[in-house]
């Protein structure tokens, strides 16, 4: 145990504490760590608890307000648990050109889910993301680790469908 | 020991990996069954950058190009080809216009157009594999200038050369680095850009996946010349193939004695490590990418003083793009004046662009400096596709604005582009065919400003929230009249008293927009119609029984059965159960839907 106190937390097990505390020391006298600490936090525990912000800001030595400024800021950052499955929607040019609207518009209506959101069931968290990159495929629509291009608004329920 | 007779360039870019599941696994199983897999090789690539064909595969040495492998095919191709010799005319490229097909890569119009320097490996090597980097003249760059130049001599070759920042300000790579060298001081940074943030602009991941060790080469160099021992790659988290092949290409360039300590034996020691972002487009400014690797929220301060005076940790720092970065080894190698051989008076050498939206040739295209933008849409693009028109393009991203069909001619350069009301930016291409609504697009580039604006300073926090709000009354059938005037004057306000380039540059996309298509502002504030028929809004969900022809497509495309239609019957709508998706609006050739 690297630290004197460590809060409770019902979305973290021992197992990630030891996963977080080992990060924590890894990075402690590193400058600048701070965004890499976090990542690898929300890695382990799939989101970042306010307890768990206030945790970090304490083993790294660093103002909570800092730590909450970064997490605020970036938007790999959140504070809210997701879903199962998280549905990324890419907003970039050529998928917005090509009708990413309407796959968001369809997805909407049909889990009601706003983007940021995550469905009540926390089967899919949608969430609208810059350019992916992979704009030959535009719309591209990517479900956890699998890219789908092409995901038209006619194609786009049958495809996360399959995702329990 | 075994003799490879052929090698198998398989597409590992991203695009080709999203499509091509199975195909590797089955092409390996193929070979094996049939005895070849020690004769033959495969290879995975990166980014070969005819993206949409993939996934791709180029048989070397004959140079016979395949496109949409699918793992079905592989049992077919392997017989025919590799074993009878007979390549497979089936999976071969076909030209839209002619329908010809061509079999070899170097003749098919979208790559013989172009002029490979940053992309000259993509597609030929192993990104994976130091040796292939080496045995294309790789980090001979490195060798000649550790071990036969000085840092002036650098710095005069890079000059000389006329590179300019390939990232979108177009600032002299050369003079940058001088600076940095003058400054004092024994800590010096060298940066890399790899937060390609602009919508629409792949250019950079697709070096990085396909060539890691030229940017690599690129830093190295650099340091030499400012006298840097550590750099950084600040790359964007939603690059993770990128961030990999950059490991891997770190790890060996170490091994090689080309990073750390006494490189080359010359005394000279520089390291790269990787920094991740964290998802912040204002992170792709110099200043903001600074704190960011500080570990700061990445919001970007006054200049000056610079970066190459106060950059990183306060010490004199350059930051260079991927791009710029890519060509320093061929430059330093070749000499500038090589370089400078090619392009127009302000612009030498090539670039990148990533060619996508409503185009047949979805993919990256390299071209030499004053290249007409019609040649690389139509030529090289292959032009637009489902016998649309030609609207506009769209350059450098949210930055930059919109080209129309009257100002195709321009030349890829830097100042005709400024003059055209675009900006030449990082090399986003984005075409759009005459269903763009061009207050629609307008209105996306500011919710992305006006999103990723950090909020540092009022006008662009606020301004942009302004800009936003009026183009979503006009999309939404509300505007007023008054309105095209405030957005003009709101614009320039927020491009004079911003902070950085986010805010500087926030509001071109509706002034180009303005500039060209002001008629559609028009058409949406006083006769409250969208003539490209995309806002919803504006749009009453009614069939004209005049133009409708009965065909019944819009019947059959229609998700919610909305549409009541009944062979040969003019159809209808029925607004209950009208979800507005557009999807006939789509279908309908005849624009009998309004």
């Amino acid at each position: 145990m690297s630290q004197g106190f460590q809060p409770q937390h019902p979305d973290i097990t021992e197992d990630s504490w030891n996963k977080i505390n080992e990060v924590i020391t890894v990075n402690r006298f590193k400058p600048g760590s701070v965004i890499t600490v976090l990542r690898e936090c929300q890695n382990i525990v799939g989101y970042l608890p306010v307890e768990l912000i206030d945790y970090v800001s304490h083993g790294l030595n660093i103002s909570r307000s800092e730590v909450f400024g970064v997490v605020s800021f970036y938007s790999l950052f959140s504070l809210v648990p997701k879903g199962r499955h998280t549905v990324r929607v890419c907003m970039g040019t050529a998928c917005y050109v090509k009708g990413i609207k309407e796959v968001i518009s369809r997805i909407r209506s049909n889990y009601q889910i706003k983007e940021g959101e995550t469905s009540k069931d926390r089967r899919f968290s949608l969430e609208a993301v810059r350019c992916l990159g992979a704009c030959g495929l535009a719309p591209v629509t990517v479900v956890d680790h699998d890219i789908y291009g092409g995901t038209t608004a006619n194609r786009i329920i049958d495809i996360l469908e399959k995702y329990e | 020991m075994s003799r490879i007779r052929t090698q198998l360039m398989l597409c590992g870019g991203t695009g080709c990996k999203a499509t091509s599941h199975g195909v590797r696994e089955a092409l390996q199983k193929e070979l094996e069954k049939r005895g070849l897999a020690e004769e033959i090789q495969i290879v995975e690539t990166g980014c070969n950058g005819f993206c949409s064909v993939g996934p791709v595969m180029l048989v070397q040495p004959e140079g016979i190009f395949y496109q949409k492998i699918q793992p079905k095919d592989i049992p077919q191709l392997v017989e025919e080809h590799f074993l009878k010799g007979r390549p497979l005319k089936r999976l071969f490229y076909v030209e839209p216009a002619s329908e010809e097909t061509i079999p070899r890569m170097n003749e098919i119009p979208f790559f013989s157009h172009q002029l490979l320097w940053v992309m000259r490996n993509k597609g030929v090597i192993d990104p994976e594999k130091i040796d292939d980097y080496i045995a294309t003249d790789g980090y001979f760059g490195v060798a000649k200038a550790l071990q036969e130049m000085t840092p002036e001599e650098i710095i005069a070759e890079v000059k000389t050369s006329g590179l300019r920042g390939r990232g979108g300000a177009g600032f002299p790579t050369g003079l940058k680095w001088e600076f940095a060298r003058k400054s004092p001081g024994e800590v010096k940074y060298v940066l890399c850009n790899a937060d390609e943030g602009d919508p629409g602009a792949f250019m950079d991941r697709s070096v990085l996946e396909a060539d890691p060790h030229s940017v690599l080469e690129g830093m190295i160099i650099a340091a030499k010349a400012i006298n840097s021992h550590q750099g950084y790659i600040y790359c964007r988290t939603e690059y993770p193939l990128a961030i990999h092949r950059l490991n891997i290409a770190i790890a060996q360039a170490k091994e090689y004695g080309l990073l750390g300590t006494d490189i080359l034996g010359t005394g000279f020691d520089f390291d790269i490590e990787i920094y991740e972002g964290a998802g912040a487009f204002v992170c792709g400014e110099e200043t903001a990418l600074m704190r960011s690797i500080e570990g700061k929220r990445g919001m970007p301060r006054p200049r000056p003083p610079f970066p190459a005076q106060k950059g990183l940790w306060e010490k004199p720092t350059i930051l260079n793009n991927v791009e710029t970065l890519a060509n320093i080894g061929q430059i330093i190698l070749k000499g500038g004046k090589w370089y400078a051989g090619v392009g127009t008076e302000t612009s030498k050498g090539t670039k990148v662009f990533a060619l996508s939206g409503d185009i047949n040739n979805i993919g990256l295209v390299e071209v030499p400096m004053g290249t007409p933008l019609r040649t690389i849409i139509y030529d090289i693009g292959g032009g637009i596709p489902n016998k649309k028109k030609f609207k506009a393009v769209q350059l450098g991203g949210p930055s930059g604005g919109c080209i129309p069909e009257q100002e195709l001619d321009t030349p890829v350069d830097y100042q005709a582009i400024a003059k055209v009301g675009a900006i030449m930016g990082s090399g986003g291409m984005i075409v759009m065919d005459e269903d763009t609504c061009m207050v629609d697009m307008a209105r996306f580039f500011m919710d992305f400003i006006q999103d990723e604006s950090c909020g540092k300073c009022t006008p662009c926090r606020e301004g942009t929230r302004r800009l936003l709000e009026t183009l979503d009354r006009i999309c939404e059938g509300k505007g007023k009249a008054g309105d095209i005037e405030l957005l003009k004057e709101l614009s320039y306000t927020i491009k004079d008293a911003s902070l950085c380039g986010l805010g500087q540059t926030g509001p071109n996309p509706i002034l180009s927009t303005l500039r060209y298509f002001r008629d559609e502002y028009e058409a949406h504030i006083y006769e409250k119609r969208c003539p490209a028929k995309r806002c919803t809004a504006l749009l009453k969900f009614e069939i004209n029984p005049e133009l409708c022809t009965k065909c019944g497509l819009c019947f059959k495309a229609c998700p919610s059965g909305a549409i009541i239609w009944q062979k040969k019957e003019t159809a209808r709508i029925d607004k209950e159960k009208c979800v507005k998706c557009l999807s006939c609006f789509e279908k309908c050739k005849f624009g009998a839907i309004f």
